[in-house]
């Protein structure tokens, strides 16, 4: 009984994993430039919440999501390119945290295989079709 | 080839794509992300202190001497899981500094006071910003800071108490 009230305790645990605390300062508002809302915005989307792993930090409404779109805006309010703050946080999460995979060895297929897969059906294409006419 | 063969082809991709997608959907999903700054040196933070009577935290701290990081909020539940080890590590002359995440004085006080107390600094980062700047996922989470401040473990989640040894080890590791 002891053993399965922790293990229920353990699957609960991320339920309760909030502090009760207010949001982080620019969690939720949006920048005073408009142009920079929209850099971090565009920004927000592509970044992955690290806690609810499924959402980018636009999407979720963890505590810990809101902590860093307050990094973002506040990062790109100083006037920081959104790029830079993509590779501040790949650099202590890994690719991981962006939507946007970087081409790199373990990617490469991800990025190629749509275009060799175009070639191919163009190449089939051509030749049922030359078949076709003659 | 044979044309009658190669005329399945098609269908056996797909079942075989078909196959990869449900196991992906099927498989538990439990991925858990480490760091990418272990084996690096740890970030420049400064933080206020938290605890009543206990200095704050800077990365400036933790030069000299291999240390543990505590990363944990009182509120947090696998926290108080956690505590029974930090305090057997403690005792077993481990030094053990915290950052607490998201958290108030009074409550960091209760916590300590209820689950016993193995810091000897508490930094106060209201806003998860150096816990953002350390890559770490969530509370709890120890790094394990060798003598000239790099990180050379991180144990992602609450240390159960059959991981009391791991964490020995990484620390004997890091020497």
């Amino acid at each position: 009984m002891k053993r399965t009230a922790l293990a229920l305790l353990v699957v609960a645990a991320p339920a309760l994993g909030q502090s009760n605390q207010a949001a982080a300062p620019m969690a939720n508002v949006q920048l005073p430039d408009p142009a920079r809302e929209r850099d971090a915005k565009a920004l927000m989307e592509t970044l992955r919440c690290i806690v609810c792993q499924g959402q980018s930090i636009a999407d979720s409404d963890a505590e810990m999501a809101g902590d860093m779109r307050s990094l973002v805006r506040e990062r790109i309010g100083k006037g920081e390119a959104p790029d830079d703050v993509r590779r501040w946080l790949i650099e202590r999460y890994g690719d991981y945290v962006s939507y946007d995979p970087p081409l790199s060895g373990a990617t490469a297929l991800l990025w190629i295989a749509p275009l060799a897969l175009l070639v191919i059906g163009a190449l089939i294409a051509a030749r049922s079709f030359r078949r076709r006419r003659r | 080839m044979n044309r009658r063969l190669l005329i399945w082809l098609p269908f056996a991709v797909f079942v075989g794509l078909a196959g990869l997608v449900l196991y992906g959907l099927y498989r538990p999903d439990n991925t858990v992300v480490r760091s990418a700054l272990v084996g690096k040196p740890l970030p420049e933070f400064r933080l206020a202190p938290i605890a009543p009577g206990k200095p704050g935290l800077a990365a400036a701290d933790m030069k000299g001497g291999v240390r543990l990081l505590n990363v944990f909020g009182s509120w947090c539940i696998p926290c108080i899981a956690e505590a029974p080890q930090l305090m057997a590590l403690k005792n077993r002359g481990v030094e053990i500094d915290a950052i607490a995440i998201r958290d108030t004085g009074p409550a960091v006080q209760r916590f300590l006071t209820e689950n016993g107390d193995p810091y000897a600094r508490v930094g106060d980062d209201p806003r998860s910003q150096v816990q953002l700047s350390l890559g770490s996922s969530g509370v709890p989470e120890t790094f394990v800071i060798d003598a000239e401040g790099r990180i050379a473990h991180q144990h992602v989640g609450p240390i159960n108490a059959n991981e009391v040894d791991d964490i020995l080890k990484a620390i004997e590791d890091a020497k």
